[in-house]
C-alpha cells in the first residue's frame, strides 16, 4: 500500500471530494434531490387524492429519504471503506435515536391507555 | 522468535500522518478533529430525539387550547425550508472556496449562508410572536410547551450557528486559511448541514403531519 | 426584582444549627488549606502543573481528588441518615426534621452518583487510557481540561447549597410533580438542575474526547482487538455517555422551563404528564448505571490478569460481552417504573430485556474466575477488592434479576430491598473497582506504592462495613420497609438498623484509614519506591514507561505486535537479555497549558449561581464571559510547545539504563 492509499483509508465527516467539479456536482445534485423530495412532501401533505391513513407514513419515509440525501451529498457520508468509522458512529446514533423515540412513544401510549381516567370516572367528575 | 517480530520502533507523533485505522498510529488532526465533532453532532441528534419523543407524546395534550391545525401555516414553513436548504447548499459552496483558499468567495458564500439563516430565524421568531399574541404561547398547554421547546431548540442552534459563522468569518479574515482554522470551518459546515437535517424532521413531523386534514 | 434576585440574608441557614456548623467547619477547612498553600508558596506549582494542565494524567488526578473529597461529603450524609434511622424508631423522633432529612438523602444520591462515582471513573479513564493505548495524550487535551472544570463547577454549586439556601428535597432524580414550582418553590431543585446541567456538559465533552481518542489515537499496531479490556470498557462507557447524557440534558431543561417560565411538560395542569419525566430520566438513568459499572469491569479485568500472571481468559468474549451490555443497557429503562402502569406486554418485554443483561455479565464473572484458575495468584490489595467484588456483586446481580421480574417488582418496588440491591451493585461493583484501581495505578502516578498492610485494613473495613450496612436492608425490604423513611414505626427493626449503623461506622473507619494510608505512604515512600515503572509485573503499556511518566508518556510511540503489548516486549527482552535497539529520538510536540478551562468554569459557575437565584444581569454577564473566553482561546496563535530532542533522549536513556539494570528482576513470575 502506498502512502496515498493509506490517506484514502480514512476521511473526516463532511470533508469534500477532491476535484472542484465533482464537489460542486455533489452539492448541486444534493440540492436538486432535496428540493424534489421537499416538493413531494408538501404535495403529499396537501393533496386529497391519496389514501388518508398512509399519508403520515409516506411523509416520514420521504423525510428519512431526504435526510439520507443530505448525509450523502452534503455531509459526504458514504458506504466506502474510507468512511467506516463515520458510518459506524452514525449507525450507533441512529439506533439510539430510534430506541429513544419509539420506546418513549410506545411506553407513553400504553400508559395513557391504561392509566387515563375511565369513562365512568369522567362522568363522576362532571356530575360534581 | 522470528526476526520480523523484533519491534521496529521509529514512529513518532511528529512525523506520523498515517491514517490506517489505528494500525499505523495516531491519525492526523485533520481526521481527528472533525471526527470528534461528528460524535458531538450525533449526541446532539439524541438530544433532539428526546424533544421529538416529548412532542409526539404531548401533541394531543392541548388542554382545551389551540391544536396543530389551527396554528401552523404551510406557506411560512415552505419559505423557511427553502431558506435553510439553500443556506445549507451555499455553505457547501463556501467550503469549496475555502478549500482553494479563495478569501473573497469564502466570505461571500459564508455571508450568504448567514443571511439565509437570518431569514429563517426572522420568520420563525415572527411565527412565535404571532402565536404568543393570540394566546397560544408555551404556557398555554403541554402541546405548546413541547412545540416551542422543540422548534425553539432548533432555532437556538441556528442562532448559535450564526454567531459561529460571524466569528469564523472574522477569524479567516484576520488569520487566513491556517490548517486549524480550516478544520474549524469544516466543523461549522457539518454543524450547519446537521441543522438542516433536523429541520427536515421538524417540518415533516411538526408542520406537515400536524396540518393534515 | 431586586439587584440580587431572590438572594437575601435569610438564605444563610441561621436557624439550622447542623447545616450552619457544617458550613462553618467546611469554610474553615477550606481557608486553612488555602492558607497552608499560600504559606508554602504552592500556588504557582498548582496553577502550572494542575489547574491549567492539559496533561491527561494530571487531569485524571484532579478528577480523582475531586471524587474522593466528594466521597467524604456524600458519606457524611450517609452516616447522618443511618444514625437518624437508628434513633428515629417507635416513639423517638431522631435528630433530623423531615425537611432536613429529605435534603440529605437527595444530596447523598446526587453527590454519590454525579460527583463521586462519575469523577472517579472518568479520572481513572483519563489517567490510564492514553497510557494503555501507548499514546501521548487524549485527542483534545484542552477540552479535557474544560470538562474537568465544568464538573468541578457543578460540584461547587451543589455544595454551595449547604450554606446558601437549601438543596432539593425530591430524591436524587427530582421527580415531578413534587419538583415543580408549585410544590418545591425554593431554590433547592434549581441548585440540583443547574449544577447537573453544567457538569453534564463537561461529561458529554469528556465522552466526545475519549471515543475519539480510542477510535483514532492509538499506538502503531494497536488494532481494536489488541486493546486492553479497560480501553474497551471505557469506549463502551463513553459511547453510552454520548448517547444518554443528551437525554438527561433535554429532560432537565424541560423541568427548568416548567419551573422558570411556566411551561407545562410535567405539571399537573395544562396537559402536562409527569410520567413522561420518569420515562425520559430513566432513558438516561439506566445507561448511567452501565456508564459506571463498565469501566469498573475493565479495572477488575486488568487487575485479575496482572495478579494471576496470566492473559485474561476469553479476551474476545469479554469484548463482545462489553459491547452487548452497551447496546442492551439502552433497551431496559422501563424496569425502573414497572409499577407505573404501562401494562403487561410492555412490562414483560422490558423485564426480559433486563434479565438478558445477566448473560454477558455472567460471561464476565466466569472469565475472571477462569483467569485466576491455574494462575499464580498474588494476593495484593487490588486482588482483595476483586475477590470481594466477585463474592458480593453476584448477590447484587441476582437480586437485580429478581427485580427485573415485574410481579416481584410490584412487591418490592421502592422498598429497602431495592436500596440494598443498588448499593450492592454500586459499592462492590464501582467503589471497590475504584479502590482497586487507585491502589493499582497509584505507583504509576506518583512513583511509589501505597502501604499494603493499611490497604488491607481499608479493604476489610469496606468489605465488612458494606455487608453490615446493607444486607439487613434486604430483610427490612421484605418486611415492608420503604425507602426514604424519616421515621420508622416498627420497634422490632431497631436491632437491624443498629447493625446497619455499625456497618456505617466500619465504612467511616475505612475512609479514615484511607486518609491515614495516604499520609503514611507519603511519609515512608522511600521504602516502597517504584524504580522500574513496573511494580506489579504488568502486562499493558502503561507499565512500559517510568513512574511517574514524563509529560509526553513515551519517548517514541511503542510498536504493538499482539495482545498484551508490554508483556510480549518484556518477555522478549528478558529472553534476549537486552532491550530493543535504541530508536531514533525526535523532538515532541505537546499541547500548551491553558487557563481556558478554569475561566470558562468560573463564568459557568457565576451564570449558574445567578440562574439559581434569579439574578438575571449576572447570568448574562456569565454567558458573555464564557463566550468571550472561548473566542479569545480560538484566537491564540501558539498551540504547542516542542520538547527538544536532547531532553527526550536524556530521559529515554535514563529509562533504558534503569530497565537494563532491572531486566532480570522485572518479571517476578519467571
Amino acid at each position: 500500500m502506498t502512502e496515498h492509499d493509506l490517506e484514502l483509508m480514512n476521511v473526516a465527516p463532511g470533508a469534500p471530494h477532491d476535484s472542484m467539479l465533482s464537489e460542486t456536482v455533489s452539492y448541486v445534485v444534493g440540492l436538486g434531490l432535496a428540493l424534489v423530495l421537499t416538493a413531494i412532501s408538501f404535495w403529499v401533505a396537501s393533496t386529497s387524492s391519496l389514501w388518508g391513513p398512509g399519508v403520515a407514513v409516506g411523509l416520514v419515509v420521504l423525510a428519512i429519504a431526504q435526510m439520507g440525501v443530505h448525509l450523502v451529498f452534503f455531509l459526504h457520508i458514504t458506504s466506502g471503506p474510507d468512511n467506516t468509522n463515520n458510518v459506524l458512529a452514525l449507525a450507533f446514533g441512529v439506533m439510539i435515536v430510534f430506541l429513544v423515540m419509539i420506546g418513549t412513544i410506545w411506553i407513553m401510549a400504553h400508559m395513557n391507555t391504561n392509566m387515563g381516567p375511565s369513562p365512568e370516572m369522567m362522568n363522576l367528575q362532571t356530575q360534581h | 522468535m522470528s526476526s520480523h517480530e523484533a519491534p521496529a520502533i521509529g514512529f513518532t507523533h511528529l512525523g506520523s500522518e498515517d491514517t490506517g485505522l489505528g494500525h499505523r498510529g495516531p491519525q492526523s488532526k485533520s481526521i481527528v478533529v472533525p471526527y470528534g465533532f461528528w460524535l458531538f453532532i450525533l449526541s446532539d441528534m439524541v438530544l433532539f430525539s428526546a424533544l421529538f419523543a416529548t412532542y409526539a407524546s404531548l401533541v394531543r395534550a392541548t388542554d382545551g387550547g389551540p391544536v396543530t391545525n389551527q396554528l401552523f401555516d404551510r406557506t411560512n414553513v415552505a419559505v423557511e425550508t427553502m431558506a435553510l436548504l439553500i443556506s445549507s447548499f451555499v455553505c457547501g459552496l463556501a467550503m469549496i472556496a475555502a478549500k482553494r483558499k479563495n478569501m473573497v468567495w469564502t466570505q461571500v458564500w459564508l455571508t450568504t449562508t448567514g443571511l439565509l439563516g437570518l431569514v429563517f430565524l426572522t420568520i420563525e421568531i415572527r411565527e412565535f410572536v404571532g402565536m404568543i399574541n393570540i394566546g397560544a404561547g408555551p404556557q398555554r398547554s403541554a402541546f405548546l410547551s413541547a412545540f416551542f421547546t422543540l422548534v425553539g431548540c432548533h432555532g437556538a442552534h441556528v442562532t448559535a450557528g450564526l454567531m459561529w459563522i460571524g466569528t469564523m468569518m472574522a477569524q479567516i479574515w484576520a488569520k487566513g486559511f491556517q490548517p486549524h482554522i480550516t478544520r474549524r470551518l469544516l466543523c461549522l459546515s457539518v454543524f450547519w448541514h446537521a441543522l438542516d437535517i433536523i429541520w427536515v424532521a421538524i417540518f415533516t413531523i411538526v408542520y406537515l403531519i400536524g396540518t393534515l386534514p | 426584582m431586586s439587584l440580587f434576585g431572590k438572594l437575601t440574608w435569610s438564605a444563610i441557614p441561621f436557624h439550622e444549627p447542623i447545616a450552619l456548623i457544617t458550613s462553618l467547619v467546611v469554610l474553615l477547612a477550606l481557608g486553612a488549606i488555602a492558607g497552608w498553600i499560600t504559606v508554602k508558596h504552592h500556588w504557582p506549582y498548582l496553577w502550572h502543573e494542575y489547574v491549567t494542565s492539559t496533561d491527561h494524567k494530571r487531569i485524571g488526578i484532579m478528577y480523582i481528588v475531586l471524587g474522593l473529597v466528594m466521597l467524604v461529603r456524600g458519606f457524611a450524609d450517609a452516616i447522618m441518615m443511618r444514625a437518624h434511622q437508628f434513633l428515629a424508631v417507635g416513639p423517638h423522633q431522631g435528630y433530623l426534621n423531615p425537611e432536613h432529612y429529605d435534603q440529605i438523602f437527595s444530596a447523598h444520591g446526587v453527590i454519590m452518583i454525579f460527583f463521586v462515582a462519575m469523577p472517579l471513573v472518568i479520572g481513572m479513564m483519563n489517567f490510564v487510557v492514553p497510557l494503555q493505548l501507548g499514546v501521548r495524550d487524549v485527542a483534545f487535551p484542552t477540552l479535557n481540561n474544560v470538562s474537568f472544570w465544568l464538573t468541578a463547577s457543578g460540584a461547587l454549586l451543589v455544595n454551595m447549597s449547604l450554606f446558601l439556601g437549601e438543596f432539593a428535597r425530591t430524591g436524587w432524580l427530582a421527580f415531578p410533580p413534587l419538583s415543580e414550582k408549585l410544590f418545591s418553590p425554593g431554590v433547592g431543585v434549581d441548585y440540583y438542575l443547574v449544577s447537573l446541567q453544567i457538569s453534564g456538559v463537561g461529561t458529554v465533552l469528556t465522552a466526545v474526547n475519549f471515543v475519539t481518542t480510542i477510535l483514532k489515537i492509538r499506538a502503531p499496531g494497536m488494532s481494536y482487538l489488541r486493546m486492553p479490556v479497560f480501553c474497551w470498557t471505557s469506549l463502551a462507557s463513553n459511547l453510552l455517555i454520548l448517547a444518554a447524557f443528551p437525554v438527561l440534558t433535554a429532560t432537565l431543561a424541560m423541568l427548568m422551563l416548567d419551573r422558570y417560565l411556566g411551561f407545562h411538560f410535567f405539571t399537573n395542569d395544562g396537559g402536562g404528564n409527569s410520567m413522561l419525566y420518569m420515562n425520559l430520566i430513566w432513558v438516561w438513568g439506566h445507561p448511567e448505571v452501565y456508564i459506571l459499572i463498565l469501566p469498573a469491569f475493565g479495572i477488575y479485568s486488568e487487575v485479575v490478569s496482572t495478579f494471576s500472571g496470566k492473559p485474561l481468559f476469553g479476551y474476545r468474549s469479554m469484548v463482545f460481552a462489553t459491547l452487548a451490555i452497551c447496546i442492551l443497557s439502552f433497551t431496559v429503562w422501563l424496569h425502573h417504573f414497572f409499577t407505573m402502569g404501562a401494562g403487561a406486554d410492555v412490562n414483560a418485554i422490558f423485564g426480559i430485556a433486563s434479565m438478558l443483561i445477566g448473560i454477558p455479565t455472567g460471561v464476565k464473572i466466569y472469565n475472571w474466575l477462569f483467569t485466576m484458575y491455574g494462575g499464580r495468584v498474588r494476593f495484593n490489595v487490588p486482588m482483595y477488592y476483586t475477590i470481594g467484588f466477585m463474592l458480593t456483586f453476584v448477590l447484587g446481580g441476582l437480586t437485580g434479576v429478581l427485580l427485573a421480574i415485574p410481579p416481584v417488582d410490584f412487591i418490592v418496588h421502592n422498598s429497602l430491598f431495592l436500596v440494598a440491591h443498588f448499593h450492592n451493585v454500586i459499592i462492590p461493583g464501582v467503589v471497590f473497582a475504584i479502590l482497586a484501581g487507585y491502589t493499582y495505578w497509584f505507583p504509576k502516578a506518583f512513583g511509589f506504592t501505597l502501604d499494603e498492610r493499611l490497604g488491607k485494613a481499608v479493604f476489610w473495613c469496606w468489605f465488612i462495613g458494606f455487608n453490615l450496612a446493607f444486607m439487613p436492608s434486604y430483610l427490612l425490604g421484605f418486611w415492608g420497609g420503604t425507602r426514604r423513611m424519616q421515621h420508622i414505626a416498627d420497634p422490632s427493626w431497631k436491632p437491624w438498623l443498629g447493625v446497619e449503623l455499625v456497618g456505617a461506622f466500619f465504612i467511616a473507619a475505612a475512609i479514615a484509614l484511607m486518609v491515614w494510608q495516604l499520609f503514611y505512604s507519603i511519609k515512608t515512600k522511600d521504602q516502597r519506591l517504584d524504580t522500574t515503572g513496573d511494580p506489579w509485573d504488568g502486562r499493558t503499556l502503561e507499565w512500559l514507561t517510568l513512574s511517574p511518566p514524563p509529560h509526553y508518556n513515551f519517548a517514541v510511540l511503542p510498536d504493538v505486535h499482539g495482545e498484551e503489548a508490554y508483556w510480549h516486549r518484556k518477555q522478549l527482552a528478558i529472553e534476549r537479555d537486552e532491550l530493543i535497539p535504541e530508536p531514533n529520538y525526535q523532538p515532541i510536540e505537546m499541547p500548551l497549558n491553558t487557563p481556558t478551562g478554569v475561566i470558562v468554569a468560573f463564568f459557568a459557575s457565576v451564570c449558574g449561581f445567578a440562574i439559581i437565584w434569579y439574578i438575571w444581569w449576572l447570568a448574562i454577564v456569565g454567558l458573555i464571559g464564557a463566550f468571550a473566553i472561548m473566542v479569545w482561546y480560538a484566537w491564540r496563535d501558539e498551540h504547542e510547545h516542542i520538547i527538544p530532542v536532547e531532553e527526550v533522549r536524556k530521559n529515554a536513556r535514563e529509562r533504558r539504563r534503569i530497565r537494563q539494570e532491572n531486566l532480570q528482576t522485572l518479571s517476578q513470575s519467571v
